[in-house]
């Protein structure tokens, strides 16, 4: 995950880590369980380095990280700015497993069918973890959203699959 | 390919050796070619494939909705592949639940008088089938779309008005011919939800479909290729933590 959400999760108002992990799990709904806890800690860490965030400690409390309140830098908030203007580009590694098909294909190795099949049983085992994970969640809620996107994503992996899989049984029978 | 050990112990759909073949010489068409399936109780078993492979002509020999050239099917321990037509249409209406992409519901009837159709057949008293078929259609969200003909409903509520009605009969095994086949993606998560309730409850399910989505909820997910068997994988079992690298999540 990039620090730049971490950053742009501050923007609303200085806050303490745990307030920014919090409102990182409710975004993130089951998705976000697998995140290190630790990693808003070290990210506030690294952006406070590079001068985008101050922090400053509570008064009369013990000296822990979790008492510490976080805000953005004037160049903190320009970085937030820069990032909302970005267009974010997905990075599906399509490439990879096509090659893996012709190579498999061309040496004779494997059947790229098969290798297709393999690959298909996983995603289908991931597309029913997703979406059991999204008819869970309530109508409208963020986790739901991102959930959504993964079975759409996952959706559209199989599609492309159903695709290699006919376009490799007719180069079969052709040959 | 066969199941053994505990689902073919505890199978209330089995098929061995099923072939349903047309035509003859050049022409013979064989649109199932030697299927081989147990379906444990309460378990959901979708079957995927390219159109023509075979996966609809399955479902329909499996349902007795048609006979197989060769082989055998049983139900509940009662082989239906030779039983007399009155038997077979008998267990059509106790023991099996059919949806079909086009709904086939009775234009003329309410939603609530397709659902107590099955149950009025086969001679059950109209009040309870009535009452029945008023809880069923709760069960699928149209409790207040129970007077409304066909007609005045969307595709996605058609098609829960025939879910209720493949239930009406509480029967042992639900078969489903694409039912999302002529649905919205709204309406799709609408049947998705109703077949993991439906799952929950214990339900049997034998799913044909080209969905993703649909195919996702089984259990057992079968691909077939010119009327055989080719893969199967057990869906159940998950993959635990792996969908937060699919969001970018990891580390």
């Amino acid at each position: 995950m990039r620090q730049e959400v971490v950053l742009a999760m501050l923007a609303k108002e200085p806050s303490y880590g745990y307030e920014l992990r919090a409102r990182l799990r409710e975004a993130l709904g089951p998705l976000g369980e697998a995140m290190n806890p630790g990693q808003v800690y070290v990210t506030l860490t690294r952006l406070e380095k590079a001068g985008l965030v101050t922090s400053r400690r509570a008064e009369g409390l013990a000296d822990r990280p979790d008492r510490t309140v976080y805000g953005l830098t004037p160049a903190g908030q320009e970085r937030v700015a820069e990032w909302l203007a970005e267009v974010s580009w997905p990075k599906p590694d399509l490439a990879e497993f096509h090659l893996k098909l012709v190579a498999a294909a061309t040496a004779g190795l494997a059947d790229p069918i098969s290798i297709v099949d393999a690959q298909r049983r996983e995603l289908l085992r991931r597309l029913r973890d997703a979406q059991r994970a999204a008819l869970a969640e309530p109508d409208g809620s963020d986790a739901g959203l991102l959930l959504e996107g993964v079975v759409l994503r996952l959706q559209a992996d199989l599609r492309w699959l159903e695709t290699c899989e006919r376009s490799w049984i007719d180069r079969r029978s052709r040959s | 390919m066969s199941d053994t050990g505990d689902t073919a112990d505890t199978a209330v759909l089995r098929a061995r050796g099923l072939r349903k073949h047309y035509g003859q010489g050049e022409g013979l068409v064989r649109a199932v070619d030697g299927v081989d399936l147990d379906v444990a109780r309460g378990e959901t078993v979708a079957v995927m494939g390219p159109s023509g492979c075979g996966k609809s002509t399955l479902l329909q020999l499996l349902g007795g909705l048609d006979r197989p050239t060769d082989g055998e099917v049983s139900l509940d321990g009662r082989r239906i592949d030779q039983m007399g037509e009155k038997a077979l249409a008998r267990m059509r209406r106790t023991a099996v639940g059919f949806v079909f992409q086009a709904f086939h519901l009775m234009e003329e009837l309410s939603a609530v008088e397709n659902v107590e159709l099955p149950a009025l057949l086969d001679g059950r008293p109209p009040r309870a089938a009535r009452r029945r078929s008023l809880k069923l259609l709760e069960g699928v969200g149209l409790a207040d779309r129970a007077g409304f003909l066909p007609s005045a409903l969307s595709g996605g509520q058609r098609q829960r008005v025939a879910i209720a009605r493949a239930l009406s009969s509480e029967p042992l095994v639900v078969f489903a011919d694409e039912p999302t086949g002529n649905l919205d993606s709204a309406a799709t998560v609408d049947v998705l939800r109703l077949f993991e309730t439906l799952h929950r409850g214990g339900q049997t399910l034998v799913v044909v479909t080209h969905d993703e989505r649909i195919a996702a909820t089984a259990d057992r997910l079968i691909s077939m290729r010119d009327g055989s068997f080719v893969d199967e994988t057990r869906l159940s079992g998950g993959t635990g933590g792996d969908l937060g690298a699919l969001v970018g999540l990891e580390g």
